[in-house]
């Protein structure tokens, strides 16, 4: 006698309402499973209110000419230097297939725009860069102690030699120091520096891809 | 357990409890009439002493942690508290940070221990890689014990570590500010360092429950590599080894309690009685001993390979060499499990053990310094040749000489390796 709801899969017969409860339960405590997981797992990433810390304001005319300050940002270090006709004059003269990173880096432009120092800038005077070395996260020495071979920044972790456009020349680290996305706030003349934009701002910061 | 129950319940309460819960038979067949073999020496107590250290650090720890403040503002400042005004703190404070150390230590000397004789070999596989987990964990849950007390150190060797995650294609950035929980190493970290350093330990003696479930199944090995086989070989756990675990346990807690009492902070770094600021990076960041010659191994490699640069290549050789001694029971083509009886892989053995010494000296140093002076020999040679030699041990010549290696003659047994002579 033949039971419709009997034991499941023996060869070549049809599935039974039993398999098909075996495979409906399954899935249903799988897609269960992975809906419990998901919280638990997102919890780890930036609270609310550690996004909402992302933005400060300086002002970048106390820093003078051929020095530099470095201001914490998102729990990091911030460079912003205020280069000499030199510094951008020698970042300037690089060709591009002498960067062992040719991306400019730039939070505020498209990835994969060419890594110029006019890509890397919003004036050509004032440098501002993340601070964190991009091999391993060390704060790499500037103006004030060692700027490597390149007159930029020195990584004295692992000798990462950064250029006066912060972008990396020699040794580990595999990208250039990253640009924030930032702007001058209240245009032309203004000597305040915002960092960390929100949508708003950051389509009216005036960076395009030269 | 091997063999049947020896347990014979001795009072009315205890023949009561065995019929409901027959826990004193558990622990009288583990630990009492065990069957041991008789010819195990001092290098197969450190077991032992690892039970003991990871009750010490699971009770140091849950003390400090009813003083510690897991916040980037206070957490210096409550463990110099700790140290300097909690009653016993300094001695508490003590124990835990160097008792991390010599479980360490223990760890290391009970794997070459595993290594030389061949314990990884079947039928003891599962043990062995049991055995890995548990140093996995541990290495895991002291990274994260060390970032706790917020020191220049901590904070910069978190720094670097979670900045290897980042080294992988695709996800390793958002990974890395998952694992951060913000756009830096910072309070969220260090939040959850501490809540998960406090849950690994329990885990980890979890998996030591099934190491040691692993082990009572074939039994111990021993010093000759031969399987026990009649109860001649054997004696029982109680009191022979209960005896001598014991003393070799109190000699290792009189060495312990010298660097407690006495050395307190000679293990540490001076950098990490400075507190953290994410603004200046020490000028020689290392990591804690015990990560040194892995330290190494990701340092050695400067140069890319094919499509793998060499910040990922280094992170996949640091994890690699730990991830390769989880196949090694399968990499290791003997059939004799002790190195007595290998002439030539003994010898290849000794200069594994020195090269992994040698790759820790290496992760002390600075890569471009010179290696006792000599001009043009940097460290980063050196630890480039050790970690080729590293991963050679495994994947060539243990292979290798499995096949072309003419092993010595062994005793007939355990008992006659013991009996017949002083020298088996």
């Amino acid at each position: 006698m033949t039971e419709e709801n009997g034991a499941p899969g023996a060869d070549g017969q049809e599935p039974s309402r039993r398999d098909f409860i075996y495979i409906a339960a399954g899935g249903v405590a799988a897609v269960g499973g992975g809906l419990v997981a998901w919280p638990f797992i997102d919890q780890m990433n930036p609270a609310a209110d550690t996004l909402a810390l992302g933005s400060i304001r300086v002002d970048v005319s106390v820093v003078p000419v051929g020095s530099e300050i470095t201001v914490m940002w998102r729990g990091g270090p911030v460079f912003i230097r205020h280069r000499t006709e030199e510094e951008i004059a020698e970042a300037r003269a690089v060709e591009l297939d002498a960067l062992p990173d040719e991306d400019a880096r730039n939070d505020n432009l498209p990835a994969g725009t060419p890594g110029t120092d006019a890509n890397r800038v919003l004036r050509p005077e004032f440098l501002i860069v993340k601070g964190n070395c991009t091999h391993l996260g060390c704060v790499p020495l500037g103006l004030s102690a060692n700027t490597g071979d390149y007159d930029g920044w020195y990584c004295p972790c692992h000798g990462s030699h950064y250029d006066t456009s912060a972008r990396i020349r020699r040794g580990p680290a595999p990208e250039n120091l990253p640009v924030p996305d930032y702007y001058f706030e209240g245009g032309d003349e203004s000597m305040l520096v915002k960092i960390g934009l929100s949508p708003d701002e950051a389509s009216n910061s005036g960076w395009a891809v030269s | 357990m091997s063999g049947p129950s020896t347990y014979k319940p001795g009072t009315g309460i205890e023949k009561w409890l065995d019929d409901r819960l027959p826990i004193i038979r558990l622990g009288y067949d583990s630990f009492v009439d065990f069957p041991t073999p008789r010819n195990l020496n001092y290098w197969w107590t450190f077991g032992g002493i690892l039970a003991i250290f990871l009750m010490i650090q699971i009770v140091s720890g849950i003390v400090l942690a009813m003083h510690y403040v897991a916040h980037e503002d206070y957490a210096f400042d409550s463990v110099q508290r700790i140290t300097r005004d909690v009653p016993f703190g300094w001695l508490i404070q003590s124990m835990h940070a160097n008792g991390a150390s010599f479980f360490f230590v223990a760890v290391y000397l009970h794997m070459f221990r595993g290594l030389y004789y061949g314990s990884y070999k079947a039928p003891r596989e599962i043990l062995w890689i049991l055995g890995v987990v548990i140093y996995l964990l541990m290495m895991a849950t002291g990274f994260m014990g060390y970032v706790l007390p917020w020191g220049q150190m901590s904070y910069w060797g978190a720094m670097v570590i979670t900045n290897l995650i980042g080294a992988l294609p695709f996800i390793g950035d958002a990974l890395r500010e998952w694992l951060w929980g913000g756009f830096s190493v910072g309070q969220a970290t260090l939040n959850r360092f501490f809540s998960l350093h406090y849950l690994l330990p329990f885990v980890i003696a979890a998996v030591v429950g099934l190491h040691i479930w692993a082990l009572h199944v074939p039994g111990n090995g021993n010093p000759v590599g031969l399987e026990v086989k009649t109860k001649k070989d054997t004696l029982p756990f109680h009191p022979y080894y209960t005896v001598k675990d014991g003393f070799a346990i109190i000699v290792y807690l009189m060495v312990f309690a010298v660097f407690v009492f006495f050395l307190p902070t000679v293990l540490g770094h001076a950098d990490n009685y400075i507190e953290a600021d994410p603004l200046v990076t020490p000028a020689h960041i290392v990591p804690e001993w015990y990560y040194l010659p892995f330290y190494a191994i990701l340092r050695a490699i400067t140069f890319d390979i094919g499509p793998i640069d060499a910040k990922l290549g280094g992170v996949l050789a640091m994890f690699g060499a730990i991830g390769i001694l989880f196949v090694l029971p399968w990499l290791d083509t003997s059939k004799v499990r002790s190195m007595r009886y290998r002439p030539l892989t003994r010898w290849f053995f000794i200069f594994f053990v020195a090269g992994a010494l040698g790759l820790g000296w290496c992760g002390a140093k600075n890569p471009d310094d010179f290696v006792l002076g000599i001009e043009g020999f940097k460290f980063l040679y050196l630890g480039q040749f050790l970690t080729f030699y590293y991963f050679a041990y495994f994947i060539v010549i243990l292979p290798l000489m499995g096949i072309i290696e003419k092993p010595k003659e062994r005793p007939a047994s355990i008992e006659a390796a013991v009996l017949g002579s002083d020298k088996a």
